[in-house]
């Protein structure tokens, strides 16, 4: 029985849809049988991040209304060998074309053949929002150090909070500038963290390398060398219970520093 | 007629107090009521007096009540100062109970939750900005206040808000509201504080301490210590 996580941040443009391919590809990178499922339906992105767009013959609305089975919908990453998998959505409907009730039942579906089911939420507290928590029992809150993503990611925890299937969110900021918030132009990740009372599931710096690979249709999680690849290898890597010690992501959180410091000196 | 009277009337320094009897029919006690009054208001002069009127055991219900007070209201020069009774319906004393009582809570309120209370709200727990708390009494919280906190909601300009960390979006008591100042302040200052309504009607921030000062009724402790 496998384990359906929702990526929600309430705002838009803070990388919901990198960090779901992301943490799904770093998943499958350990093992893992993982499904990333777009309920972005009528905005769909999750397919283009993945390289997968050109693949899609069914989508996630197809399944729930019975004109297709989910393994024809189904997009396989030929990346790994049978181990990721995406359930695109449709760019054809819009967000009322499911129901929560019916999406719950296609992720329990899911959770019978898969380890993971990554689900990527569009952005705002809508029907869309319902969708996307209706089959999930974990959340990711993804917010970016600015105070706009920290104020709807607020807002989103005090929605997911009632949930009563939900387990207590987790959190990722994403998008961070060191030298910005060194200089206290942006909250730090402590502010970030106790404002928003939740446990900090991974950090990732902001890097030009995630907008080419994201351009390039390859999660930047494949490269084993970048530091943003690292941020959402060791988030998988929590995810599945290993315990990387407060102090290691200090470290770490330290050593994206003084990497990026050495980048601009080569530079 | 030696019958025993259901209304008995008592002047005082401050006019006059009704006592209506509580074994009688309301019928009967309408009545008479109706009566004395006619009777007395023949010999008062124009001078308007303030009547308090006391039911003993019985208990009106608010139709009726408003009917006394009616009836009172149209001898010209008599007006109902008050209406006291010796009786309480269970919904009312509930609703008495809630507004002394202090409710608490602990959780984070957050961007778009709104927590109400009837008496005084107890916080354990931060409220984040676009966070609101209303109480109809009082209100203290043990974190940080970022968003709105409303004390006196229901018009009780007595109440008071108290935070340990005092940086709030808006504060307001009563129908008063303040907000913070749009500048920056440093950072340290805001701890430990109070706010209340001065007699100009003008929210004050102070040290959580003047509240013994200013108000001192907050205190419900029995005895000395």
């Amino acid at each position: 029985m496998g384990e359906a996580i929702v990526i929600t941040s309430g705002k838009g443009g803070v990388g919901k849809t990198t960090t779901s391919a992301n943490i799904g590809t770093a998943l499958a990178l350990q093992g893992k049988r993982v499904c990333l499922v777009d309920t972005d339906i009528g905005l769909r992105n999750l397919d283009v991040v993945m390289g997968l767009e050109n693949r899609i013959i069914y989508d996630l609305v197809d399944v729930v209304k019975g004109r297709c089975k989910m393994q024809q919908a189904l997009v396989k990453d030929k990346r790994f060998d049978d181990l990721l998998y995406l359930l695109p959505a449709a760019q054809t409907s819009d967000k009322n074309a499911v129901d929560p009730d019916e999406m719950k039942i296609l992720i329990d579906d899911l959770k019978q053949d898969f380890d993971y089911i990554i689900i990527d939420c569009p952005a705002g507290i809508e029907q869309g929002y319902r969708n996307a928590v209706s089959g999930a029992t974990k959340a990711i809150v993804v917010t970016t150090p600015e105070a706009t993503a920290v104020r709807d990611a607020d807002r989103i925890i005090g929605l997911l909070e009632q949930e009563d299937h939900i387990e207590r969110p987790r959190l990722v900021i994403n998008r961070i500038r060191p030298q910005l918030m060194k200089n206290r132009d942006t909250m730090d990740i402590d502010d970030i963290t106790r404002h928003l009372d939740l446990e900090l599931l991974g950090i990732v710096a902001d890097n030009d390398q995630v907008i080419r690979a994201t351009n390039q249709g390859e999660p930047i999680a494949m490269d084993p060398n970048n530091i943003a690849s690292i941020a959402y290898r060791n988030i998988a890597r929590r995810i599945l219970g290993e315990s990387v010690p407060l102090q290691q992501l200090q470290e770490e959180n330290t050593g994206v520093f003084t990497k990026i410091k050495n980048f601009f000196k080569v530079k | 007629m030696n019958k025993r009277q259901n209304v008995t009337m008592k002047g005082t320094k401050d006019g006059i107090t009704l006592h209506l009897d509580d074994a009688c029919s309301y019928a009967e006690l309408k009545k008479e009521l109706n009566h004395k009054l006619i009777e007395s208001s023949k010999s008062q002069e124009n001078k308007l007096i303030s009547v308090l009127v006391h039911t003993g055991n019985r208990y009106l219900t608010s139709s009726q009540e408003e009917e006394i007070k009616e009836l009172i209201r149209q001898k010209k020069n008599l007006v109902v100062e008050s209406v006291l009774s010796n009786v309480l319906t269970k919904d009312e004393a509930e609703k008495q109970k809630q507004a002394n009582e202090i409710v608490s809570i602990t959780k984070i309120v957050r961007s778009g939750q709104v927590i109400e209370v009837p008496g005084d709200l107890l916080l354990i727990g931060d409220v984040n900005p676009g966070g609101t708390v209303r109480a109809g009494g009082n209100i203290f919280i043990m974190g940080e206040l970022k968003g709105i906190a409303h004390a006196g909601f229901y018009g009780n300009h007595e109440a008071v808000i108290s935070a340990s960390i005092m940086r709030p979006t808006q504060l307001r008591i009563c129908d008063s509201i303040s907000r913070a100042p749009d500048e920056k302040q440093d950072e340290n200052s805001r701890e430990m504080e109070c706010a209340y309504m001065n007699e100009e009607r003008k929210i004050i921030i102070d040290r959580l301490q003047v509240l013994v000062h200013v108000r001192p009724n907050i205190s419900n402790l029995q005895g000395g210590f």
